[in-house]
């Protein structure tokens, strides 16, 4: 038992810190998702990550990463999410390349991982359908077999950065009369071909971070079939292999906290005394801060075992459970914090703290419903973690 | 921001047992199943002692007793990690009887303040288990606080004159020796002017302890020192520092009652588990239906919430870590969530749940008391809030 870092992953942790605070003030507190302007800097942060080699940290060596343990890759993301510093490519390095390490052919491999590890494409996820959310397996995008090409024509919905990705891994049905989770095939292409239309979705918070992608009779070549045809649904359940701590959670929630703590200090109420003082405030400060410890303490649980090589069923959906309501439940707060001001946006004359509480708080409505919703994870909780019946 | 990710020191990272640990979790787990059943615990309910006499030994036996106490001194010398393991598994049990107030807060007094002589005096004794501790440190305020303490220590002649009245002694009718908290000056802070001392309980008279009747199985009393003469070697610990030791033997009783707790939450949770695959409604388990898996997916996520919490803070304190925080965290939390998860095991069990004979109701009895031994979860939130600077 031990509930602490080693003095290398301390090392670590100390030269990304110092690396960090070295980088342009421009780089800091950008939101990933957000403006062309805020896009443009996380990719020029992705290619500083690229050349030091952090962008593949947990790449095996063989393919040159650096081979980093489960615990280092913790601690990278959460320095970097503390920070909010933004570049680093989920779609890419850490969902696509860890599948096509594990099913992709040779070919494959040699085309698509080395322009991910420079930090040259972007990927995006073609997984959920208007009519496929929970029930992912229901998907219906249809790929027809035509020679040595599939003819896809169907719809992704809530397709994160499809307007910025040259590139899109995508579900698709190849055998309709099949049961559902046997006639999924998971296909590679390039967004600008014929028949791809991306069209844009705004969320509630104002942001294009999302659309929806249109198939028309695409032509995708059967070389770009990941795995086995028909198998495509247990080739997408491979990255359960790869660090899935949920720590982005944790960390996010601790630097609003953090910010939110300073800002009761400093700030004086109608008494006269700092908000901090008033028992209220106080109460809520101090269960978040336990709730960030709780939720922390199962993100380590997770990547605990999976240093052990043990699967994180349960672990992984509570830590998920946790973190989201987690991050919802702080930027609430911090739109209470600031009473009246709490409803102006980022950028409104008088707004506080950047408006990036309102900011925030619209935002992360998402979280407990992206990546499995909580209702999904406290099914796979009960059924996969305690042994209960399906209904 | 110049720092680092300040959760970082506070981290965990190698969860597993280590084999001694895994084979006194096996141990523990074997003699619970041989030995202790609900049946025992509800005949222990009106017994004495809490203990019936060969189960005591076989504790002492086990080297449970004895577990917290160096081998220069008898007792088996592990850590507080080995304790909350043996723990978790008297809690999931609801084991009754003096065994933790003897071996984790009299052997952790002894152990660490005693004098040579004390120890020698007590801790084979306590090992062996003939001898059984109690602490007397609460009074009418019922505060976790040094400034609960009202009884008075005056020098006389032949060593101290004792008086004041104790409150929530837990085992005083059965204890043979009693930690007593007094003030030995009245100018100072009260932290500054605590004194412990070891009272042989054979100095008491029997009319001056007044049980009182609580839901759980702590045996508390009221005990009163009237101008009680005890010898000058009695001090435990130095004279006006009373507090720092009183302090330090409450911290690793609150580490190790939440280790207490995790193991009731746990078998809460079992219980659930099972009965909800058992219990049939509408023509199938009721395990079946989605609000019935979202409660219990709730109670075991909690559950696993409070591992994690609980032996970070134990880890803490057995390695010599600054354990502040994560102590007040890990009980704060258990304080709430062992009374929820009960709550929630009653609500999954329906009213079968509800009645005495059914065991569940011995666990939410045990997350009455615990809940709050030790201070509740807003002592401990107001030592998070200055952990936190606020």
């Amino acid at each position: 038992m031990r509930y602490e870092f080693t003095t290398e992953e301390e090392d670590f942790r100390a030269e990304l810190v110092d690396w960090i605070d070295d980088l342009d003030d421009d780089y800091k507190s950008v939101s990933e998702g957000g403006s062309d302007d805020d896009w443009a800097k996380a990719l020029e942060v992705r290619k500083m990550l690229a050349d030091k080699g952090w962008l593949t940290l947990h790449w095996p060596v063989e393919y040159g990463g650096l081979g980093a343990s489960m615990m280092k890759q913790v601690i990278f993301t959460e320095e970097m999410v503390y920070h909010s510093i933004p570049g680093r490519d989920g779609f890419g390095t850490r969902m696509l390349a860890p599948t096509l390490m594990v099913h992709g052919s040779e070919e494959q491999r040699k085309e698509y991982l080395p322009p991910i590890a420079k930090g040259e494409v972007q990927w995006c996820q073609g997984y959920s359908e208007p009519n496929s959310g929970s029930d992912l397996a229901s998907l219906q995008t249809r790929a027809v077999d035509d020679g040595d090409q599939y003819v896809v024509t169907g719809s992704k919905i809530w397709t994160s950065q499809a307007h910025r990705a040259d590139h899109i891994f995508v579900l698709v049905r190849t055998d309709p009369d099949a049961p559902k989770h046997r006639g999924i095939s998971f296909l590679l292409s390039e967004t600008d071909v014929p028949g791809i239309r991306v069209e844009p979705i705004i969320n509630m918070a104002g942001h294009h971070a999302f659309n929806q992608v249109f198939f028309d009779e695409v032509r995708i070549p059967k070389a770009n079939l990941v795995g086995e045809e028909n198998r495509g649904w247990y080739v997408a359940a491979t990255l359960l292999d790869f660090e899935r701590s949920g720590i982005d959670y944790p960390a996010q929630a601790q630097r609003t906290l953090d910010e939110l703590i300073e800002y009761a200090k400093g700030t004086n109420g109608v008494t006269g005394q700092p908000l901090s003082q008033d028992h209220d405030t106080r109460r809520r400060l101090i269960d978040l801060q336990i709730q960030v410890d709780s939720t922390r303490g199962m993100a380590y649980e997770v990547a605990d075992m999976q240093s052990r090589g043990e699967i994180p069923n349960k672990e992984a959906s509570m830590a998920k459970t946790l973190g989201t309501r987690l991050v919802q439940d702080v930027h609430r707060f911090g739109v209470d914090l600031l009473g009246m001001y709490g409803q102006l946006r980022p950028g409104s004359y008088l707004s506080q703290l950047d408006g990036r509480m309102l900011d925030a708080q619209l935002g992360t409505v998402a979280y407990t419903i992206f990546a499995g919703t909580t209702e999904i994870q406290k099914n796979i909780i009960a059924t996969r973690g305690l042994g209960l019946p399906r209904g | 921001m110049d720092s680092g990710y300040p959760g970082a020191s506070r981290a965990g990272m190698d969860l597993s047992l280590t084999d001694t640990q895994q084979l006194i979790r096996n141990s523990a787990r074997d003699f619970m199943t041989e030995n202790i059943d609900s049946d025992y615990v509800r005949e222990m309910e009106s017994h004495d002692t809490g203990s019936r006499e060969e189960i005591w030994k076989s504790l002492a036996e086990m080297g449970w007793t004895g577990l917290l106490v160096p081998e220069s001194d008898g007792g088996a010398g592990m850590s507080l990690i080995e304790m909350a393991v043996l723990l978790e598994e008297m809690g999931a049990t609801a084991l009754p009887g003096p065994f933790f107030s003897s071996a984790v807060t009299g052997a952790t007094a002894i152990a660490e303040f005693g004098s040579d002589k004390q120890k020698q005096e007590f801790l084979p004794r306590l090992v062996d288990g003939d001898l059984v501790t109690a602490l007397a440190f609460l009074e009418g305020s019922a505060a976790w606080d040094p400034g609960v303490v009202q009884a008075t220590a005056t020098r006389a002649e032949d060593g101290w004159a004792l008086s004041g009245s104790k409150v929530f002694v837990p085992g005083a009718a059965g204890a043979d020796l009693f930690i007593f908290a007094a003030r030995t000056s009245q100018d100072g802070a009260p932290e500054d002017s605590l004194t412990l001392f070891l009272v042989d309980a054979k100095r008491l008279d029997s009319s001056a302890i007044k049980a009182l009747d609580s839901i759980s199985d702590d045996r508390f009393a009221e005990v009163d020192f009237e101008d009680l003469m005890i010898p000058p070697d009695a001090v435990l610990g130095e004279v006006g520092e009373g507090w720092s030791a009183l302090k330090r033997i409450l911290d690793v009783s609150t580490a190790a009652k939440c280790a207490e707790m995790l193991g009731g939450s746990r078998k809460a949770v079992d219980m659930t588990v099972d009965f909800v695959q058992e219990r049939s409604q509408f023509g199938r388990a009721i395990g079946t239906f989605q609000a019935v898996q979202h409660r219990t997916s709730d109670m075991a996520t909690d559950l696993e919430v409070g591992r994690q919490l609980t032996y970070k803070a134990i880890w803490k304190i057995a390695e010599g870590k600054d354990y502040a925080h994560d102590l007040a965290i890990a009980k704060a939390y258990m304080s709430e969530k062992f009374p929820d998860i009960c709550y929630g095991a009653h609500q999954m069990h329906g009213a079968i749940g509800f009645t005495q004979e059914h065991d569940l109701q011995i666990f939410s009895r045990r997350a009455a008391s615990a809940r709050v031994m030790f201070g509740d979860a807003n002592h401990h939130r107001q030592i998070i809030a200055e952990q936190m600077g606020l």
